[in-house]
């Protein structure tokens, strides 16, 4: 017989490492997935020369010992009934099935990308993704950066980059100063993140923060070496060897659809218990809506209270969760994009990366009142291995097309994984004793 | 970045060496090679650094399309830019 | 509004048909509830490809295989056409007698081949295991990407004045009338039914959905050459009730590969069936043991419009002003171009190129017919 969870948890993030923690108060059987090696999620990303900030480590520490079990290395691609999800190892060429009573969706966020001139050379990069890159052992020492885009990440990263040796050059912001005011308000209100502000102020001592400034082209041949920018008036160049360039988050919400959740206003509908529509199933953090690492950390403990039973702790966190809430409605409006950057293309900039669809190919199916499903089915837009992943916020953006339907696997898998029987990871004894 | 080990791996034919702990792409990057050709033939590299964008494809010891910001470095493994 | 024709359904069978129609002058109407080709049209795999599963079905594909190379120069490039022939791999030796025969059925209607010895196998394909016996290889087979082709079919008509009406639903057609949803209606001199798997305005046809699963990998240049099919594939083809599996890889001019193909009966939802998918793929990896190996971007369904007895219908019907072309199983895209023309035929008066007879709808009335009795 295989072994059931009492509380699955997809995603170790702040989210998922929080829920985990939570649900592991009430001396249930708690495990986590998560893609990645360790844990941590996007914003604790582990790897070379990671910063040791004091809300990380109590959580790593916190999660480490809560005695719930931390499946790393596994991808989750598929659910093929109510129950059972499916998860695909890398490392040991197997795809693992896994029972559970109840679930946590912890997916967190991806960057938002859009296209412009050149956003394809090498040496353009997310923000996010430039960070990311830095933890994965990429040394960027000495190396000119420009970091552009919109979002409090922006600040993040760059603050990161000075750290880790890298010369950045400028912070180009899209949104105004105008509209970034009353998020500004916000912040005020809460010293943590303040404190958190000031940090990055501190460590960005030198680096020029414009807001209402965007990049319009990445130039080189080959390969980055410069960057277009304007405040709207003015253009000019900038010399730099990498563009960190992101817009904002847009929630993973691919496993909440393939399970069915309901999705409202692009992120999944949950109530104050942080349920889906489907019973059984939560979901916490950035999916259902970009707030921010408090948020996600304060979701999490409820979902992880609430999915073992205990809504009474879970009811006490409630209120500070709207105000979190509030807080990440804030940002959003503050970094709304500006229409000038969904004006950058040329009919050559390429949109769909994975299959190479232009601009111009896809503006004119747009022109004629077509849809996304007759996007992709005309242009194969979306349909490449990243399976929309970075194109479809992008047409979103630019066409108002809207891509709902997910189809398993939700992650590239080889053909092997179909054809051998899943493996059920933790029906032996011995796993059951490893847990003990 | 606190000093480590190097491991050593063979980008394109050459040597490259990288703290241990480092991705594939890590070593790409300091090779200066393209992780892969795109459809229309342009030299691509790392976007996400988060194993979604699908830009970091290389072949590694052998396997095709394999996202170089999620694989480890290994001593003496063997990366190729995916064509 | 008043057309000389009405077609039902802008798959790739009716957008050709439309095309058809609007060659020869006539006023042309294109009536499609959803997106242009998102049927079966969307779903399946392109191969087009000589099948002599009878003499009826020989005909019809060989002249649908014979436009398709005739248009060859005017498609564009997003159609992807490619003329990479087919490979009937035989795994043994009683196989390799069926390959005898297959060549001769082939050369009676002047289709050339080729005969492959183990040796010239392995050489044509070394991704195959070793040990096969040999192979036909049918060198003007091809490949396209259907939803593009249909696409195309439908842009030219309507470049030729034809009108598509896109998001409106024909609940009922007779008489030279066509009902639509909202209570409003059409009318036509013809109407042509080409709406696939989906018989509701013909119920007393008999076409079954039957299931199909495809795999697509990311690419792979140079990993096949052809189209591979096992040479079995006919016999499961043919199977009128169990499921089935068969090995069929096809090589997409994106150095993809296209996985297939499996087919079932029973099961009338999209989902993918985790049984049948394990199944199908093993058995292309029996053919090709490193496919297993190779990465999947992404697994569907579609839904092959099977008949009875495995041929379209094709032609008019008890209602003079109402033709079907529909029902065409797993060949509706090798098809599409050989049935606009004999629709065609029959609404010009034009002397067709092939017997058509075998198509006709009556049959399938007859056959409704029986099994009430
Ligand atoms: C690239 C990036 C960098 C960021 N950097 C910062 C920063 O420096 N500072 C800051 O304040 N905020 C940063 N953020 C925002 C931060 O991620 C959020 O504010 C918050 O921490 C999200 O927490 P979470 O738990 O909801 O999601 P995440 O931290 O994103 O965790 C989700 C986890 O789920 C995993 N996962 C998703 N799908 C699957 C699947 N199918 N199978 C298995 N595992 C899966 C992911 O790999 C990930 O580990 C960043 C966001 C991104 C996308
Ligand atoms: C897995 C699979 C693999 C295949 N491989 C091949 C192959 O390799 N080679 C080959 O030749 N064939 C192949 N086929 C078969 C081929 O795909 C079909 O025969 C062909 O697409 C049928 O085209 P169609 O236009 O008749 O139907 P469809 O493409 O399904 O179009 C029917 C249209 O009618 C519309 N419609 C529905 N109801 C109504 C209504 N009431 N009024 C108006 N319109 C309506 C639908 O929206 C749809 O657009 C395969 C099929 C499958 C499923
Ligand atoms: S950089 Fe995006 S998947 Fe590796």
């Amino acid at each position: 017989m295989s072994m059931r969870w009492d509380v699955l948890i997809v995603g170790a993030g702040p989210a998922g490492m929080a829920a985990a923690v939570a649900a592991s108060r009430g001396r249930l059987r708690v495990a986590v997935l998560d893609d990645n090696a360790a844990a941590g999620g996007q914003i604790w990303r582990r790897g070379l020369g990671e910063t040791a900030e004091p809300a990380k480590q109590k959580m790593l520490h916190a999660f480490k010992e809560c005695g719930a079990v931390l499946l790393a290395g596994r991808r989750v691609v598929q659910a093929p009934e109510p129950g059972v999800l499916e998860a695909w190892c890398d490392e040991t060429n197997v795809l693992e099935r896994y029972h559970y009573d109840r679930l946590i969706l912890a997916t967190g966020a991806r960057e938002r990308f859009l296209p412009f001139p050149g956003w394809t050379l090498p040496g353009v990069m997310g923000a996010g993704g430039l960070q990311a890159l830095v933890r994965g052992g990429y040394d960027v020492r000495g190396k000119r950066v420009v970091v552009a885009g919109t979002g409090p990440l922006l600040m993040a990263v760059a603050a990161h980059l000075k750290h880790d040796g890298a010369k950045v050059v400028a912070i180009c912001e899209q949104a105004s100063m105008a509209r970034m005011l009353p998020f500004a308000a916000q912040l005020a209100k809460k010293p943590s993140k303040i404190l958190q502000a000031v940090a990055l102020g501190a460590n960005l001592r030198g680096v020029s923060y414009k807001t209402g400034c965007w990049p319009v082209a990445a130039i080189g041949n080959g390969r980055l070496q410069h960057v277009e920018l304007t405040d709207g008036r003015r253009r000019w160049t900038e010399q730099c060897d990498l563009l960190a360039c992101g817009f904002h988050l847009v929630p993973n919400l691919e496993l909440p659809l393939l399970f069915g959740c309901r999705v409202e206003n692009d992120a999944v509908a949950v109530n104050a218990m942080q349920q889906t529509s489907v019973a059984g199933v939560y979901c916490a953090g950035e999916p259902t809506g970009i707030a921010g690492v408090d948020a996600a950390l304060l979701q999490g403990e409820i979902a992880g209270l609430a999915a073992a039973g205990n809504t009474g702790g879970a009811e006490k966190l409630v209120a500070r969760s709207k105000a979190e809430r509030a807080f990440g409605e804030a940002m959003t409006s503050a970094f709304r994009l500006r229409d000038e950057v969904l004006r950058l293309c040329d009919a050559n900039t390429i949109v769909c990366r994975c299959e190479d669809v232009s601009y111009g190919s896809l503006k004119a199916l747009a022109d004629e009142k077509n849809n996304w499903t007759d996007a992709k089915l005309l242009t194969r837009c979306g349909m490449g291995p990243c399976q929309g992943r970075v194109c479809g916020p992008a047409v979103e953006a630019l066409f108002g097309w809207k891509n709902a339907s997910v189809r398993p696997p939700v992650f590239p898998v080889p053909i092997a994984a179909f054809i051998t029987e899943p493996q059920s990871e933790f029906d032996n004894q011995q796993a059951l004793q490893e847990m003990q | 970045m606190p000093e480590s080990r190097l491991i050593t791996v063979q980008v394109n034919g050459k040597a490259v060496s990288v703290p241990a702990g480092s991705m594939v792409s890590a070593a790409m990057l300091k090779a200066g090679d393209l992780c892969r050709v795109s459809v229309t033939g342009e030299p691509r590299s790392a976007l996400c650094g988060m194993g979604i964008c699908f830009e970091c494809r290389a072949v590694i010891n052998g396997v095709a399309h394999s996202r170089s910001c999620q694989v480890a470095c290994r001593e003496g493994m063997t990366v190729e830019t995916q064509r | 509004m008043q057309f000389d024709v009405l077609i039902l359904g802008a798959g790739i069978v009716g957008s050709a048909c439309a095309l058809e129609c609007a060659r020869a002058g006539m006023k042309v109407g294109i009536v499609e509830p959803n997106v242009p080709a998102n049927g079966a049209s969307a779903a399946g795999m392109g191969h087009i490809v000589v099948m002599d599963d009878s003499p009826a079905q020989l005909a019809l594909s060989r002249y649908g295989r014979e436009l398709w190379q005739q248009m060859r120069q005017a498609l564009p490039a997003t159609v992807e056409y490619e003329q990479c022939g087919t490979l009937w791999v035989a795994a043994d030796e009683e196989e390799m007698q069926e390959v005898h025969a297959k060549q001769r059925t082939y050369a009676s209607v002047g289709v050339e081949t080729e005969i492959l010895d183990a040796q010239a196998l392995e050489h044509a394909e070394p991704q195959l295991r070793k040990g096969l016996a040999g192979g036909l290889r049918v060198p003007g087979d091809g490949v396209i990407y259907p939803p593009a082709a249909a696409r195309f079919f439908l842009d030219e008509a309507i470049r030729l004045g034809a009108t598509l009406l896109r998001g409106v639903l024909p609940v009922a057609a007779a008489q030279g009338r066509v009902k639509l949803q909202d209570g409003s209606g059409l009318s036509a001199g013809a109407i042509v039914i080409a709406t696939g798997v989906n018989t509701s305005l013909v119920p007393w046809i008999t076409v079954q959905p039957r299931k199909g699963h495809l795999v697509i990998t990311d690419r792979y240049p140079g990993f096949v050459r052809h189209q591979l099919v096992e040479l079995g594939y006919l016999k499961s083809a043919h199977k009128l009730t169990a499921d089935s599996v068969a090995f069929n890889v096809q090589p997409r001019q994106t150095g993809q590969l296209l996985i297939g193909s499996s087919r079932q009966y029973s099961d009338a939802v999209p989902d993918v069936d985790a049984a049948i998918l394990r199944r199908m793929l093993d058995r292309a990896s029996e053919y090709l043991p490193r496919i297993s190996e190779l990465s999947a971007i992404r697994v569907w369904t579609g839904f092959r419009a099977a008949t009875p007895d495995k041929l379209p219908l094709i032609g008019p019907t008890p209602d003079r002003s109402v033709f079907l072309a529909m029902g065409f199983e797993g060949l509706g895209i090798t098809n599409a171009p050989g049935a606009a023309r004999l629709v065609g035929d029959y609404l010009l008066g034009r002397e067709p190129a092939i017997d058509r007879t075998p198509f006709l709808p009556g049959r399938a009335l007859k056959q409704a017919e029986a099994m009430r009795a």
